[in-house]
Formats: C-alpha cells, structure tokens, sequence
C-alpha cells in the first residue's frame, strides 16, 4: 500500500515530477559521463603505445621527448646519430628496435621515416600490432603506407602518387615536388596517432634530402628520383628510437646505460611512466569537469526538493486524511523518501541508457576525430558507488521535505480544511 | 452535566468515557473543560457548536491527535491520555473511524484503495478487508463498476459515502463525523445521514457527530452543547 501510495501520488503530480526527473536524468548522465569518458580517455591515452619499453632520444626532458615520438607533437630538439642508433641495437639486451625518423609532413599530417620492424613490432592498446586494411608494407623507396585517417580524409587510394613537404605545417612552401611516393599500403584503424601518420622509409627520408642543405633546396644541385637511387641512402640519423628489450627486469639497467652513453648526449624513458606524469598534468581538467558536473547534480537534487517542498502544500490534505485513518508522522515521512527513491532510482536508470545511446552514436566519431576509444559498458565498480552515493545524497535531501510532512503531520492533526 | 439524557450505568466497559477533561494551547488563553461523558456503544451523540468554539479541539481530542492537559479520556476501556503518541495513532487506527466534512478522499487513489486505506493502517488482513470493503460499498449505493474508479471522479455524495465505508471498514468502536454534510443538499444530507446511522448500528458503532446544524438533532439519542461547556471562552 505504502507503494502504491508513493507511485500513484507520483502520477498524480506527473509534470513537476517530469521536469524533476528530466533534470536528474540530465545531470547524473552528466556525472557518469564525464567519469567514464575520464576512466577511458586515460585508458585510450595511456594505450598510445605498448609493448616499447624504451624510447630513445636526443637529451631532453621526457615529456617533449614522449610528445614527439609517440604523439607527433612539437619538434625534436637534436637527432641521434645513426652511430649511436647502430651501438644501440647491437646492445645485447636489446630485442628489437623502431627507428623513427620526424621532420617532413603531407598536408598537415605528419610524415614519419621508419624501417618494416614498425610493422612487426609496434604495439597499441592491449598489445595489439597494426595490421593492414589494404595493400601491403613498403618495400621500395619511394612508397608510403597511410594511417587510416589520412587515407580516409583526404580520400586516397592504392595506387595514388603524394608529393612530401619539407616542415610540419599544414601549409608549406617547400615541396619535395620531384621526388614523389605512391601509396602501396592503408593501416586499419587504431585510435592512436598512427592513424594520422604517413610511413615511409629512411632511405626516403634521405633521398628526398640529398639535395637539400639546411632546409632549402640547394642551389645548382638537383638530384632526379632515378638518381637519389643510385646514391647511398644510409641515414646519417634518426629523430628517435622504440626499443624492446629482451627481459623486462633489463629495463633500468639499460636505461641508466643510455642516459650515461659517452659518445653522444641520450635520453631513453619508459613510456608506461612517462604517459602516467603527462595525464598527471591533464587531470587537472579532468578534476575540473567532474566537480563541475558534481555540482550540477547538486543543483538538480535541490531542484527536486525544492519542487517536493512546495507540493506539501498542496498535499496537506491528503497528509490529513492519511492521518486521521491512522498512519503515524513515520509513516508521511518513510512515504517522501520513497517518493524520492522513486524517482531518483528512476532517473538513473533513464540517465544510464542516455549515456549508453550517445556512447553508441558519439563512439566512432570520437575515436576518428579525436582518437579516443572509448569503451560502450558504462557499468563497473566506480558507477556502481557514484550510484551508491546519488542515492545516498538523495535520501539526505529528502529528509527536509521529509521532516516537513512529519511536523507538520504533528502540529495540524485533522484540521485541515479548505 | 450537559448531557441531555441520562447517563445509565452498565457493567460493561463504555464506548467512551471521559472525567474532567481539560485542553488548553497556553494556560492564559482560550481552554476547553469537560466535566464528564460516558458513552455506551451504539450510542449516537450529536455534539452543537458554533465555529471557534472548540469542536475541532474536541475531536482532535477525542481521536487521540491531541493529548488533554489533565483529566482522562478512555477509549473502549483504553486510557487514552495514559498513551504514548504512536500507541494513540494505533488506537485510532483501529477503534476510531474519521469523517470530514469534505475532501475525505485521496483523489489519485481508487474507490476501493481509498476505502482499504483504513484496514491497512489498523493492519487488517488484505484480501478479507478486500471482500468486506466491496460489500460495505455496495450497502452504501457504490456498486463493483464505480469502485475501481478514481476518487476524484466521484460526486461529493458518494465521495462521503466512500469515507463512511472507509471509517467502517476496520470495525471502529467510534465513529467520528465533522459536519459530513455541510456540502450537501438536503436531500443528499438526508439520505447521508439514514446510510450512515444505519451501518454504524449495523456494525455496532458508537457515532458522535458534530455539526451546527440544529436541524439534524432529530436524528439522535443525546447532545452536547459546545457552547456551554468551553469556560473562559476567548474569541478566536
């Protein structure tokens, strides 16, 4: 009875009760949502690279190393020999190593000179290596295999010949315009930087530069495509190196070894670690956005007790009639808070499948335009004590219009009259 | 004394009794005093007062939302100002039925809830409460078909009639009626007041009933004039 008391008189006052329930939906969507894109945007972040144990550089700190081996953001400020890179992989605890060679960019994508252990051994997310969506790994100088999302925005194909620009901009000036490569190979979707990378060799890195000194064409000497060919295309350096290691226990050793190399100034991080200290300066933000998104599930909850506050009035006589055919104030004051249960536990429920249905719609373009993945169940142990916790506030809100019902079920007794 | 018919005693255990009565919000202002009332069950008592003179404190009073300041009041044997504020709403869950003058139903419910509301707080057992519900409705001209509408779709006629039915149903010693028929006409008033003295004798119920309409006095045994009996009657 005490049920279907709380339900029907929930019905009966359904447009207040509606908006009430509107803007907690809203607002608890609100919270989860911003907690789970934060859970999964760090997961997402941290996921960038995998399985690297290492990543060499010239000396730098390890955030601006981090952001331009891994993220393409900003510039080195030094190379490392290709002496240094050669001493490097030959060093007996190292497995295997990524060249990685930055610089040069197709219409604001960045261009990326590497060798095919990129393709065997890079690794994304939980361990998983990138696979090939069409066509096949670059074997000749001048091919590339496109990142996904370059292929798909600017809507290449297999086959098609691009032409490389000297820098980073999106607009360029210098355009390596003799030397152009063909597109042989289109890498499957990964959510990570990847997919705004167009791969090529080193050696075409170093062919498309022969004739170039000190970022400008030099002048009277031109080297045709057929000729770079015929030159020596050995690296002088690289930007940067991913190195895999043969045990995992090595890994201080070795990055201790690196950071102490005589011959040329190194710095090896871990990326695990460096990841970790970049989020650090971005949960800042992210703290920001929950408070924020806190506050206005506050400002919704004293939305509803405002509007279950000023339905007392008008619900005095039906207090009155419940009294006089003899419920106790305890019984008025258990009926508010399961008025509030009610639709508290309600909006929840309406506010988990919003989340759930924009999850669904929003999935795609996020990881397409801003490489998050970000995963569809919303439902794990943080949800389940933010849920725990909603509720709680709640029921402690609604003790206010709660105790006014009892008091007030106290002071009038039966003399409620219109 | 102000009751009209003499008192006769009988070993049996009264309805309702009540010595030297007396309630008051503050001691200096407006208090009402009742020297004495004893009434046997199936005992009806029509209680006269003009607004303001203390009817309302009488039922509030009588039906154990309020506690008198001294004096004692029983009911069916139970001393009322002897028990504590959950045990009085117990008592008037179980002994006491309560008719307002309007507005007796929750709109939003049912004929049929609205009338189990009553057995619910007595705790009653449902599904026999259900069955008696629907007969006691259907004595007082609310047939099955109108039982599951809502409350709000009823005219103010049967909407009494449902609150009688309601006050009935947990089988009260008492039945306490504030002006049920104020918003009626005469006929409807009339036809109330036969229905609802009939199912109080049927079920043995003793019935005060409060109004200030003299014209109703024929339908009862004793009367008790408020206006004789409030003392140092302030007007309010």
């Amino acid at each position: 009875m005490l049920m279907k008391l709380a339900r029907l008189s929930l019905w009966n006052r359904r447009g207040t009760v509606l908006m009430t329930w509107l803007s907690l939906t809203i607002s608890i969507a609100l919270l989860l949502g911003i907690d789970h894109l934060r859970t999964e945007a760090k997961n997402s972040f941290t996921s960038t690279v995998s399985g690297t144990d290492l990543i060499v550089g010239a000396r730098s700190g390890q955030l601006n190393l981090l952001l331009y081996s891994v993220f393409r953001i900003g510039n080195a400020t030094a190379n490392i020999s290709w002496d240094s890179y050669q001493r490097l992989t030959k060093h007996p605890q190292v497995s295997w190593s990524i060249p990685v060679s930055l610089g040069d960019s197709h219409r604001g994508y960045r261009v990326m000179g590497t060798s095919t252990a990129y393709f065997e051994h890079y690794r994304y997310a939980n361990a998983q290596p990138l696979t090939l969506a069409q066509g096949q790994q670059f074997n000749g100088v001048f091919e590339t295999v496109l990142g996904a999302e370059v292929a798909a925005k600017l809507g290449y194909q297999l086959g098609e010949q691009i032409v490389l620009s000297h820098g980073v901009g999106a607009v360029s000036f210098s355009q390596h315009k003799d030397k152009p490569f063909t597109v042989v190979g289109i890498l499957a979707p990964t959510g990570t930087p990847v997919d705004q990378t167009v791969h090529v060799s080193l050696e075409a890195i170093e062919a498309i530069h022969l004739d170039w000194q000190q970022g400008a064409p030099m002048p009277g000497r031109q080297l045709s495509a057929g000729q770079a060919l015929a030159q020596d295309l050995t690296p002088k350096s690289i930007t940067a190196a991913m190195v895999g290691l043969k045990s995992r226990m090595a890994t201080f050793t070795v990055q201790r070894q690196i950071n102490e190399f005589k011959a040329e100034p190194l710095t090896a991080i871990l990326p695990g670690v460096a990841l970790a200290e970049l989020w650090q300066m971005l949960s800042m933000v992210e703290n920001l956005l929950l408070l924020i998104s806190l506050l206005v599930l506050l400002a919704a909850l004293v939305g509803m007790v405002t509007t279950l506050l000023a339905s007392m009035k008008e619900r005095q006589r039906e207090m009155a009639i419940l009294r006089a055919t003899g419920a106790h104030p305890w019984y008025l004051f258990v009926l508010i808070q399961l008025e509030v249960l009610l639709i508290t536990l309600l909006s929840m429920l309406t506010a988990a499948l919003l989340l759930s249905g924009s999850l669904l719609l929003l999935q795609d373009s996020l990881a397409a335009n801003y490489g998050l993945f970000i995963g569809l169940n919303i439902i794990k142990l943080t949800t389940l004590y933010w849920a725990a916790g909603i509720l709680l506030l709640a029921m402690l809100l609604a003790v206010i219009p709660a105790v006014s019902a009892y008091r007030k079920a106290l002071a009038d007794g039966l003399t409620v009259r219109l | 004394m102000t009751v009209e018919q003499p008192v006769t005693d009988k070993p049996k255990i009264p309805a309702i009794e009540l010595k030297q009565l007396r309630f008051f919000y503050q001691p200096d202002s407006w208090q009402l005093y009742l020297p004495g009332l004893r009434l046997d069950a199936g005992e009806h008592l029509f209680v006269r007062g003009a607004s303001g003179s203390g009817k309302t404190t009488l039922l509030n009073l009588l039906s154990g939302i309020a506690r008198p300041v001294s004096g004692e009041l029983y009911i069916n044997g139970q001393p009322l100002h002897q028990l504590s504020s959950s045990k009085r709403d117990t008592l008037r869950a179980q002994h006491i039925g309560v008719v307002f003058q309007q507005l007796n139903l929750i709109p939003y419910l049912s004929v049929l809830d609205n009338t189990l509301l009553s057995a619910h707080f007595a705790g009653k057992h449902q599904a026999e409460s259900r069955a008696r519900a629907r007969e006691l409705l259907s004595r007082l001209g609310l047939p099955a078909t109108l039982q599951q509408s809502r409350a709000s779709a009823l005219s103010v006629g049967q909407q009494q009639r449902v609150a009688i039915a309601r006050a009935l149903l947990p089988k009260p010693t008492l039945l306490i009626a504030d002006e049920p028929t104020s918003a009626l006409d005469t006929d409807n008033r009339d036809a109330f007041m036969r229905v609802m003295l009939a199912e109080a004798d049927a079920n043995g119920c003793t019935v005060i009933f409060v109004s200030h309409d003299q014209s109703l006095l024929q339908y009862f045994h004793r009367q008790l004039d408020m206006q004789k009996l409030a003392q140092g009657v302030q007007p309010c």
